[in-house]
This record gives structure tokens, sequence and C-alpha cells, in this order.
């Protein structure tokens, strides 16, 4: 509050003293710009269309890249850890996949695939895979070996020893990674739009950044903001349903 | 009659992270009589765990032959049970899910495996937390729902590795005592591994001492109290001093033996 205030009141200080520079609203922007370049997106949608129309195609994308990438990056996380052969044969490509900026991808994939929603979704999943992946990955490995072994003795099959066991422990690592992945998910998403796209925010960013109206950049961030939040909470959520049979931290530990 | 467990000249060596072989068991012979409980002891590493692993088949000799029921162990044995030192239920899954664990992976439906499930959660005394998760019960809790997840499938061949040594001494007499009775209705033969020689004396038929490792048979001793025992009282009895005495002697050499090594290693 104290930063917006600051903001707000150094920007219109600025207005009425054209010699009393303290922070120019032309390179800044300002809030009460920002929260009035809000309201005309609401009302009269921006200059690609209405408001709404953005949102839900970043939103879309970002989740459509974020559920392909988590669902290959626990696939193929829980096959390489699994089975021996399989993680040495694969891990060196991985890792040089892994070790490239992957969001130079993106201008590949908008030429390959072109300016619709695909060519970000590629992106957002490229980007989510390895997160998860190698989180995956790293949960199946830490399995505790006394559990494998009882499973064994109980007389599980191979199957029934990942289904059982190894998944079930390895999702506390997977649903840790899926906070930072959505993240990333959204960063696919802008980042593709950005480059190049017919909706989404990404492109509401660029469209700002291109007429000098920081104020719009500033919206959309904004707007992205709320977004991730959200999602974040969604997030939380799911993770304690999904893992409601681990301890709670904030509990008061029992004697 | 024929030995229910038999292990003949076994060896099991280890590859150390350095890149040496470990030899944790070197010839060892043991054979345990259907229906017998066997107790094994001996000092700390002396490869105590390591001969249920072999039994169960979770690890292959690297010498010798296994043979559990009459025939040599290829893979993991359906007749086995094996309750571990360390906790080994599933902690996602309720109490009432872990102990019907066995069953499902054994093909039986849900509705039956809950059903045989709820009557071993009540003979291990644990009616009432089926729906609890392991980090919600006790200690001595966890190792009830641990027997009863391993008792319900039934296994002729049990194998226990010091699994009360983490439980407190009260808690400890009566876990015993309990063993003892569901042991008694079931009768299957028992490898149970402990550190402890009063236990191995209270519980057992017959105790084997290892040596310090690597593991072979140092003695053997025929346990000849009357049963049903009651852990808590036995071993008060004359003859129970008697035992203790006689295997403590052979006992104490191998555990000082075991001790110097571990303060060599130390300084």
């Amino acid at each position: 509050m104290v930063v917006l205030g600051f903001w707000e009141i150094g920007t219109t200080i600025d207005a009425i003293h054209k010699d009393g520079l303290w922070i120019d609203p032309f390179f800044y922007g300002r809030p009460s710009g920002i929260a009035s370049q809000l309201s005309t997106w609401i009302q009269n949608g921006t200059a690609q269309g209405p408001l709404w129309l953005q949102i839900a195609t970043t939103l879309e994308e970002a989740f459509l890249g974020f559920l392909i990438g988590v669902v290959l990056g626990v696939v193929f996380g829980v096959a390489l850890g699994r089975v021996r052969l399989l993680s040495d044969v694969f891990a060196p490509y991985i890792k040089a996949l892994n070790a490239m900026p992957r969001v130079v991808l993106g201008s590949i994939f908008i030429i390959t695939i072109g300016y619709g929603i695909w060519s970000k979704v590629a992106l957002a999943v490229v980007l989510v895979f390895f997160v998860v992946f190698f989180n995956a990955f790293q949960g199946v490995r830490e399995v505790d070996r006394v559990l494998i072994a009882n499973a064994r003795i109980l007389g599980a099959s191979e199957r029934q020893l990942s289904t059982h066991v190894i998944l079930p422990s390895a999702l506390s690592w997977i649903l840790a990674s899926l906070h930072t992945s959505f993240g990333f998910a959204l960063v696919g998403a802008v980042v593709g739009e950005y480059l190049g796209a017919i909706h989404g925010i990404g492109l509401i960013i660029a469209t700002a950044q291109a007429t000098f109206n920081p104020n719009g950049v500033f919206a959309a961030m904004f707007i992205l903001a709320v977004v991730a939040l959200t999602a974040e909470v969604a997030l939380t959520w799911l993770e304690g349903r999904l893992i409601k049979w681990r301890p709670n931290t904030l509990e008061v530990p029992r004697i | 009659m024929a030995a229910a467990i038999e292990l003949r000249h076994v060896t099991k060596r280890f590859l150390t992270p350095s890149g040496t072989a470990y030899t944790a068991l070197r010839d060892l012979d043991l054979a345990v009589q259907d229906g017998e409980f066997c107790a094994v002891v001996g000092p700390t590493g002396c490869g105590k765990s390591t001969t249920l692993a072999l039994i169960s088949g979770l690890e292959p000799p690297s010498e010798g032959e296994v043979l559990v029921g009459g025939a040599p162990v290829q893979r993991v044995g359906r007749d086995v049970g094996y309750v571990f030192q360390a906790d080994a239920v599933f902690p996602w899954k309720s109490v009432l899910d872990n102990v019907a664990t066995g069953p499902r992976f054994r093909g039986i439906e849900r509705r039956e495996a809950d059903e045989r499930a709820r009557d071993w959660i009540r003979r291990v005394g644990l009616a009432g937390f089926e729906r609890y998760y392991p980090h919600q019960l006790s200690g001595g809790m966890r190792k009830r729902a641990a027997l009863a997840q391993t008792l319900i499938n039934e296994p002729r061949f049990l194998l226990m590795d010091e699994p009360f040594s983490a439980l407190d001494v009260q808690t400890r007499t009566l876990m015993e005592n309990e063993l003892l009775q569901l042991w008694s209705a079931t009768r299957a033969s028992v490898v149970f591994v402990t550190h402890d020689l009063e236990e191995a004396i209270a519980l057992a038929d017959r105790v084997v001492v290892i040596t310090a490792g690597p593991g072979t048979v140092k003695g053997v001793y025929r346990v000849d109290l009357p049963r049903p025992r009651n852990v808590a009282e036995i071993r008060f009895q004359p003859e129970f001093s008697r035992i203790y005495q006689e295997i403590w002697n052979d006992l104490r050499d191998e555990v000082l033996v075991s001790y110097e090594r571990s303060k060599r290693v130390v300084s």
C-alpha cells in the first residue's frame, strides 16, 4: 500500500509541477491509470477484442500445456525412475534438452504450428514437462525400500507396486512441483503469445509495449497475478485432498 | 520330517559402495522344523536381517541353497510373511486398507478383503481405528497393524526382524504375549531375529546364536519351557535363568568381538 501510495503521489506531483520530476508516468505508469485502463478493458474490451476472451485464451493455453506437461512428466519420470535401462539410455538426452533455454523453442513452434493456441500449448508443455519430470523421477528414486520389500512380500505384482506404493509415495514430490510448474505453464502461454498470437494476455502486453502504454503492461501483469494466485489456491486445495494421509505440520504434536 | 525352512552352506556377499565385497554370512546352516518358533540371536551387524532376506526370496544367496517348504527359493514366496524392523505400513493407506492390502494384491475382491481385514484388526486389538492413518497411531499400534497386515495372508513361514525393538518395555511385553497367542492359532514356522536374548528365550522353542560378521552358526539351544507361556512371568523361572546363562556364555564372546570392531572403526 505504501509503495502504491508513493507511486501514485510521485506521479501526480510530477503531473502538476512540470519541473519536479519524481516518477515519470510516461515510463512507469500510475496506479490510477492502471485502474482506469483495467476498467476500460472490462467495459469496452481491448484492441484485440473483449478482455474475457484474452484471459480465457491464455488460461486455456496454460491449462492445456499444464495438463499435458504434467501427464507426460509423471509418465516419463515414473518409467525412467522404475526402469534402470530406460534412465541410462534417455538421461543424457533429457539433461541436454533441459540445459537448452527452452523459450527459444517458442519461435520454432510458432513457425511450425502457427499462430493459434497450440504453439503456446506446446511451449507450455515443454516448460512444464521438465519440472514435473525431474520431481517425479526423484520421487520414485526416494521411495522407502522397506515399503517396496513389504509390498513384494504381501504379493504385489510390478503394476501393483507402481500404483499402490511408488505413485503414492512420489505424489508428494510431484504435487510440490505442480506449484512451480503452473507458473511455468503461464510463462509458456504468455511468452508464446508475445512472440505472435491472435488473442491472449501476452499479446495485450506486446501491444501495450509497442504503443508505449506502461499502464497497459501493468494492468496485464495485474491480471496475470490474479490468475496465478487463483491457480495456486486451487492447487493447494487439490494437494490437501490428495495427500490427506500426511501429518498436518500445523497440528500440535501428539505425545 | 523335512525341515520347513532350511539353509545349507549359505554364503552372502554384498558389493559395498567402495567396490569391495563384504561377506555378511559365511557357510551358514540353519533348519527350522514345521511349526517351530526359532529365534536367531547375534550381535549387531552379524547378518541376521540378511538371513531373513534370503529366506523370503528378496535376496538370492551368493553360494549355497535356501529351501522353503522343501523347494529351493526362486522368488518371493506366497506363503511367506515378513514383519520388518522399521515401520512398513503404507502411510497413505488407512489401517483398514493397509491390512486389506495383502488379500487385494492376491486378487481377492474388495468386499471380502475388507471383511477379513476387519476381523484381523479386531484380533490385534485395533477395533475402532479402521479409518485412522498410520501417523495418527502410536508406535505400538502401528506394529499391531503391521502384524495384522502380515498375518491376514496366513503365512506358513513367518519371518520377523526385531519387530518390537522400537517399542517401550511394557508395550513390548504385551505385544510378545499377543504374538504367542496369535501364533499358537496359526502354528506357522517362525524365524524371529532379535539382539535381545531374554526375548529370544521367552518366545522361542530353539535359539540359534550367530557369530559376529561374517555370520555363521555358533550354537543351537533348545528351550524346553512349557507353553502357553506368559512372557512377563517366564523370566522368573529357574529354568529360564539356566538357559540364559548357558547361551550368554557363547554370545558374550561374539558381542565383545563386535564391540571391539566397532571401536576400531570409530578410532
